[in-house]
């Protein structure tokens, strides 16, 4: 029997497509549902109430309000995703149905588990956002070639939000922690992380949080390269944002290999 | 590195597939598992008994490279497991003592998958799979849910899962802990066929015909340490007399019975529910209950079995 191994991660990656297989559709559709109702919802209301503020109009880089809200739109996507992604299902497979520890007792490891949590994060992030990406570009005002690397700079925050948030609920004791993250993390960095009006705009203390986090990061890159007719690209800039969010993702990856080979290995 | 003194490696012979030397494990200050040397050959079928919390699982997890120890050393297959941990494992096949199955996958798709964490091809996953399914006779459930499985069909499926890789080694914590009788039957019949074709069996149970039925050899623990080991007959030779009177007395009359019963056969136990009389001949022994005016509401004689040694070795019957 010869065949080229398999790297580890990868073979963590096909049990994750095979659970997302049975909800993939529920899914995709939702991925495609929520960001039109906020393109209608946002664009449509809020952005005819700012495109007639024409004072505003510096501010958004000279385009109109969708515009500048649609990269927003993809990045805080795979946050939200992301998150909840390396939340209840981390908890899962290592108190409800056990999965990670079926797989400890293979030749798998705790690193193969992480970084397969990683990839596998990595492609939902970009299934996700691939799905935003073609409803903005059926509206005029948001179609452009610049979504693609918008698309890529999202899944970066995906994983800047995974892996820190991996690494927490390996060794959280209950799930009593998820939904405060989500209130006092994911939701407050949705409204407050610049996606939907520029973060110069925030008292300066709460403009600093919102930079230190990796969400607004993404979001500059993202408009960066959507923004129509906008300044030609800052390569260094693109290179330091995204830096910036692998950072979290390094970091977090770290954390997490080292509890989870102690909580799988004791 | 910690360091940590290990005794001198005995070079593990050759058909020697686990050796462990003063195993220990702690959790904290609690030790487990306390300095236990074990050896299985290949091809036998070797048991771990004990009462609840004696240290079977968290041995059998050292085994299985899930758990390291804190202490002493474990060779398997000649490999050393602090370091080899992931070759081991691709050479064995596990069914713990909680099941691990993706509950929301259907009975099939658990089999590939698991073949997958092996990186076995997957048209070889799906062969197999197709056998295993024949094996634990779960065909007609291959496409159900393992949510909706009973759990004696859950275990069969545990069991079936660990076989994926055609192991040398088959480690089983209580594996039949749930089974209807008829299942457990079964389930012995296939242990058994594993066996015969070479697969060194280590498990787990607090069934003693279980025990006297698969195991060759056994080693009954408590409280972290091994107090006998040999095969199901010796055991029964060494701590338990060739015959049992059991006998029960009408409602909390056990108690009184037994005071009246001393001296009769070698020794005699007290049971919540009955008194059992350890003596050669039974039948003498039961005479004599009736010559001292003792009226039981009924009596046995019968062999002794695995259940006596265990209750003499650990003061505890199974059933607690
Ligand atoms: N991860 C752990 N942390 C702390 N203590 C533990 C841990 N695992 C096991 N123990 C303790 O170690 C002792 C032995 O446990 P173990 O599971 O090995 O027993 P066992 O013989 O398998 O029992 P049972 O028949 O109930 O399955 C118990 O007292 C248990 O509480
Ligand atoms: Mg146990």
């Amino acid at each position: 029997m010869s065949h080229l191994a398999t790297p580890g991660p990868l073979r963590v990656v096909s049990w994750h497509a095979a659970l997302y297989r049975r909800l993939w559709r529920v899914n995709v559709l939702s991925s495609l549902v929520q960001p039109l109702v906020y393109m209608l919802g946002l664009g449509v209301g809020v952005g005819t109430l700012v495109d007639r503020n024409t004072a505003s109009g510096d501010l958004l880089g000279g385009g109109s309000y969708v515009a500048f809200v649609a990269p927003g739109l993809l990045v805080t996507t795979t946050m939200v995703l992301a998150s909840g992604e390396s939340m209840w299902p981390v908890m899962a497979g290592l108190r409800w149905s056990r999965g990670y520890h079926g797989m400890a007792a293979t030749p798998l490891s705790a690193t193969d588990i992480v970084l397969g949590h990683a990839v596998w994060t990595t492609v939902r992030s970009l299934i996700a956002t691939g799905a935003v990406a073609c409803v903005l570009a059926l509206f005029t005002d948001t179609r452009s070639w610049g979504l693609i690397p918008a698309v890529v700079a999202a899944a970066f925050v995906g994983l800047a939000f995974a892996m820190p948030l991996m690494a927490y609920s390996i060794d959280a004791e209950m799930d009593g922690g998820f939904p405060a993250i989500q209130r006092f993390v994911i939701t407050p960095l949705f409204l407050f992380g610049g996606a939907f009006y520029p973060v110069t705009l925030l008292p300066a203390a709460v403009e600093w949080v919102a930079k230190a986090a990796p969400l607004w990061h993404g979001v500059v890159v993202a408009r960066a390269f959507t923004t129509p007719g906008g300044a030609p690209i800052d390569w260094l800039a693109v290179a330091g944002h995204l830096g910036y969010t692998l950072l979290f993702s390094v970091a977090g990856t770290l954390v997490a290999v080292r509890r989870l080979r102690r909580r799988l290995y004791p | 590195m910690p360091f940590v003194s290990v005794p001198p490696v005995m070079p593990p012979t050759s058909d020697s597939l686990i050796v462990a030397r003063g195993l220990t494990k702690r959790f904290g200050d609690f030790t487990a598992v306390d300095g236990i040397d074990v050896e299985v050959h290949r091809g036998e079928a070797f048991g771990f008994l004990g009462p609840n919390g004696a240290g079977k699982s968290s041995t059998m997890r050292m085994i299985g490279c899930v758990s390291s120890p804190s202490d002493g050393s474990m060779h398997v297959f000649g490999l050393d497991a602090a370091t080899h941990g992931a070759q081991i494992r691709a050479r064995i096949g596990v069914v713990p003592q909680l099941d691990t199955l993706d509950t929301e996958l259907s009975v099939k798709e658990n089999l590939w998958l698991y073949g997958r964490f092996f990186d076995l091809p997957r048209a070889e996953c799906r062969r197999r799979a197709t056998e295993l399914l024949e094996f634990a006779q779960l065909t007609d459930r291959a496409d159900s849910i393992v949510d909706n499985l009973s759990g004696g069909m859950k275990r069969r499926l545990s069991i079936a899962r660990s076989l994926i890789n055609e192991p040398e080694l088959l480690l089983l914590d209580e594996p039949t802990t749930g089974l209807d009788p008829q299942a457990r039957h079964v389930l012995w019949d296939r242990l058994y066929r594993l066996k015969q074709q070479g697969v060194t069996l280590v498990l787990t149970t607090h069934y003693m015909d279980e025990a006297e039925q698969l195991c060759d050899r056994l080693v009954v623990m408590d409280q972290g340490h091994i107090v006998a080991e040999g095969s199901p007959r010796d055991l029964i030779a060494r701590y338990s007399t060739r015959e049992v009177l059991e006998l029960r007395f009408a409602a909390d009359g056990n108690e009184a019975a037994a005071a009246q019963l001393a001296g009769i056969g070698d020794r005699l136990e007290l049971l919540p529910d009955r008194v059992l009389i350890y003596a050669d001949d039974g039948e003498t022994a039961l005479t004599e209950t009736h010559h001292r005016g003792l009226s039981p509401e009924s009596a046995l004689v019968r062999r002794s079995s695995l259940e006596d040694v265990f209750l003499q070795l650990t003061g505890r019957s199974l059933a607690d």
